[in-house]
């Protein structure tokens, strides 16, 4: 895979490789009294195995330019990979923790394996790792063929997607050493997160340099999702993670925003972590996939666009309906009950759009599993967008708020919507990719979209609705 | 409409900066306003901070995901009011760099479970919840009690607090470690400076029941014993309302 990177490349990679090394030999001395240390010489084994790989190839043929006929598909093959195994991980850790509320004394006596420091492992894991992981490879892929052009270089796509797999590297091995800024799905200390913005703005950089050498006129509407979900998370990320480290050999720093403007920030994050990381960056990838899939075009022309901006400017209202009845003034709850309620136009839209995509195409969904899963994402996305806007009602929010039934809900739209569009997209291009006619097994494909079904729909039921909302075991005490 | 639209999907840089402009709205209008909106924020002019101990017990808390689990936000709802105490006020944590309101109720709300129960009781609560309580679902904390806390970098702390806007006093950050000491430990010469420096209200006690040896078990229960007691302004809306 490094074989194709031209001599300059190399060096550039070397260099960068280099500097990231001493990142990490600088924190691992700053931080040797501090689980920092222990990151720092992280930081500095993943650079030093990379170092060996770019020397072992460093005298290879270069590659000739007649590569530069052909899309660079490498780092989205590596990508996909990537991201199964980060949901196989982050999904035996989920029912892991599950376990851990039956039986919690499985903690072999130790802090690392308790459900508070494991939760968030399996949460980044999932979201973060085999989503994120999903995203920038389908990205990669979808990016070059709707714009008729080869990824810029060579280099910045591995940066990419090597560098956002330290990063989810240092969150979930942090979170087990105690490393936490308690921010949900915004947990990495400082130094992760300044690793993570230099790793977006190359993300988007090569975004826009390919779309800069574009052969078609029009950018396609599947892109715009996936600018949109590149350029709000940078905004969430910067603004939300705001902060001051205790110093520069300690991994601890304590956020710049208290109190109320800190928990309206923080949700103003979180529910937009979920608008434009789970739902804009997935419906890059059903605005691909599922007309690709199914050879029929998109329905509508229109309501992409209407559904394009209404999800762009409503979602950043919405996340206050995480603090209803709370120390926030009431003004904002309002506002964000109100806009999570508008927010339901764009959402159908959208879910409708892909459904009426497949009208003429119906017996294919009957017998293609790979784009049932994708229809079924779809439902399972008007379902899930629906009950959010139920829920974030304020008498509603008042029964189902601090109970499991939120759990359900995001489950919901993690299982139903984003695993189903994920790996239907991933059936459809992995033969692709491998140059293969077809899966390996499309009987085992079949067998797992009614396993998947089967069990996103059992989940959400019995976790919702296992005991009236608000009796949980708070009531025995 | 859409014939704007047709010209604008040409434009990569004009769709760029038309969606960072879109997406901007919500966020200015409702969080920029929290800054500048005096009301926002009620005054209450007896909040103290929190002590060193304290604030090492709180990181305790973080760093074992203790909010994954607890909220410390009570609503203005009459069952959780009855349950928990006076709902919660914005200045209450006003001091909080992150806030630890959280999502999720797995265990109860903890914002006034300060001086609820004895120190024994979270000490073994903690140790094992089982013990106090058979169907809890909570996991054991008993290695707190061998550890010993870090208390040398305490100062530092206080120090990126201060910069975060936390009114530390310069004999608060000097004398920091000194003060985590003294707070568990009664008898020793250390003791009278944090009621001096943060108010005679403090708890000075051996939390764990070991007044030689300081322990996360002593940080961690000390956070907990103060939660709620900060400032009395919850009660006296509450007492104010009654009237």
């Amino acid at each position: 895979m490094i074989g194709q990177l031209t001599k300059a490349e190399r060096q550039y990679a070397l260099l960068i490789l280099l500097g990231l090394a001493l990142c990490g030999l600088i924190f691992g001395i700053a931080g040797k009294d501090d689980p920092l240390g222990i990151h720092g010489a992280l930081i500095g084994v993943a650079a030093l195995a990379g170092i060996f790989k770019v020397i072992s190839v460093y005298y290879d043929p270069e590659p000739g330019d007649e590569r530069l006929n052909h899309y660079y598909d490498d780092p989205t093959r590596f990508g996909i990979i990537l991201a199964m195994i980060w949901v196989v991980f982050g999904l035996f850790i989920g029912d892991w923790v599950a376990w851990l509320l039956v039986k919690p004394d499985f903690t072999f006596d130790a802090g690392w394996a308790s459900f508070g420091r494991l939760r968030p492992v399996h949460t980044t894991s999932v979201l973060f790792g085999f989503g994120g992981n999903a995203l920038i490879a389908t990205s990669y892929y979808v990016l070059q063929r709707t714009s008729r052009a080869r990824l810029p270089d060579q280099l910045s796509p591995w940066f990419v997607l090597l560098g956002y797999n330290l990063f989810c590297v240092l969150a979930v091995t942090g979170y087990m050493m105690g490393i936490t800024q308690s921010k949900e799905y915004a947990e990495p200390e400082w130094y992760a997160d300044i690793w993570l913005l230099v790793v977006w703005v190359v993300y988007f950089a090569i975004y826009l340099r390919t779309l800069a050498r574009r052969k078609e006129p029009h950018i396609y509407v599947a892109n715009w999702y996936y600018m949109a979900f590149i350029l709000v998370i940078a905004i969430l990320h910067i603004v939300n993670n705001l902060a001051v480290p205790v110093s520069f050999g300690s991994a601890k720093s304590y956020s710049l925003f208290s109190g109320v403007q800190d928990a309206m920030t923080e949700w103003w994050y979180g529910h937009n972590a979920v608008a434009f990381f789970l739902t804009a960056g997935f419906l890059g990838m059903m605005y691909y996939f599922v007309p690709v899939r199914a050879r029929r075009p998109i329905y509508s022309y229109r309501m992409s666009i209407i559904s394009f901006w209404g999800i762009t400017f409503f979602y950043m209202w919405a996340g206050s309906h995480h603090l209803h009845y709370t120390a926030l003034p009431q003004w904002v709850q309002t506002l964000g009950m109100t806009f999570s309620l508008m927010l339901l136009i764009p959402s159908w839209a959208s879910a409708a759009n892909a459904l009426l995509t497949l009208n003429g195409a119906w017996d294919k969904v009957r017998d293609d599993a790979t784009l049932r899963f994708m229809m079924v994402a779809a439902v399972f996305y008007g379902i899930t967008t629906f009950e959010g806007s139920f829920l974030a009602i304020r008498p509603v929010n008042s029964l189902s708020h601090y109970t499991d039934w939120t759990v359900g809900h995001v489950h919901a739209g993690a299982l139903g919507w984003v695993a189903m569009i994920t790996f239907g997209s991933i059936y459809a291009i992995v033969p692709w990719l491998w140059k293969r006619d077809r899966m390996y097994s499309p009987r085992l494909v079949e067998v797992h979209f009614w396993l998947a079904l089967a069990g996103a729909v059992v989940y959400v039921f019995h976790v919702e609705f296992r005991h009236h909302p608000g009796a949980d075991v708070a009531d025995l005490q | 409409m859409f014939g704007l639209h047709y010209r604008l999907e040409r434009k990569a840089i004009g769709l760029t900066l038309g969606i960072i402009l879109v997406a901007s709205i919500g966020g200015l209008v409702e969080i920029a306003p929290l800054f500048t909106i005096h009301q926002t924020v009620e005054d209450a002019p007896d909040m103290r901070v929190y002590t060193p101990l304290e604030l090492a017990g709180r990181n305790i808390y973080i760093r074992e995901g203790c909010y994954a689990c607890h909220s410390q936000m009570i609503r203005t709802l009459r069952d959780e009011v009855e349950r928990y105490g006076p709902y919660s006020l914005a200045v209450e944590s006003k001091y909080d760099h992150p806030m630890l309101w959280g999502s999720k109720r797995t265990g109860p709300d903890l914002a006034r479970i300060g001086s609820k129960y004895s120190d024994e009781w979270h000490v073994a609560h903690l140790n094992n919840p089982r013990d106090v309580l058979s169907v809890s679902v909570m996991p054991a904390y008993s290695w707190l009690l061998k550890t010993t806390l870090r208390t040398d970098d305490l100062g530092a702390h206080l120090k990126a607090q201060r910069a975060v806007g936390v009114p530390y006093t310069d004999d608060m950050i000097a004398n920091a470690s000194k003060d985590a000491y003294g707070q568990a430990a009664p008898e020793s010469p250390y003791a009278d400076g944090v009621t001096q420096r943060y108010g005679k209200a403090t708890n000075v006690r051996a939390f764990d029941g070991r007044p030689g040896e300081l322990t996360e078990m002593d940080a961690l229960v000390a956070y907990l014993q103060v939660l709620g007691h900060l400032t009395d302004a919850a009660h006296k809306s509450v007492a104010k309302a009654a009237r």
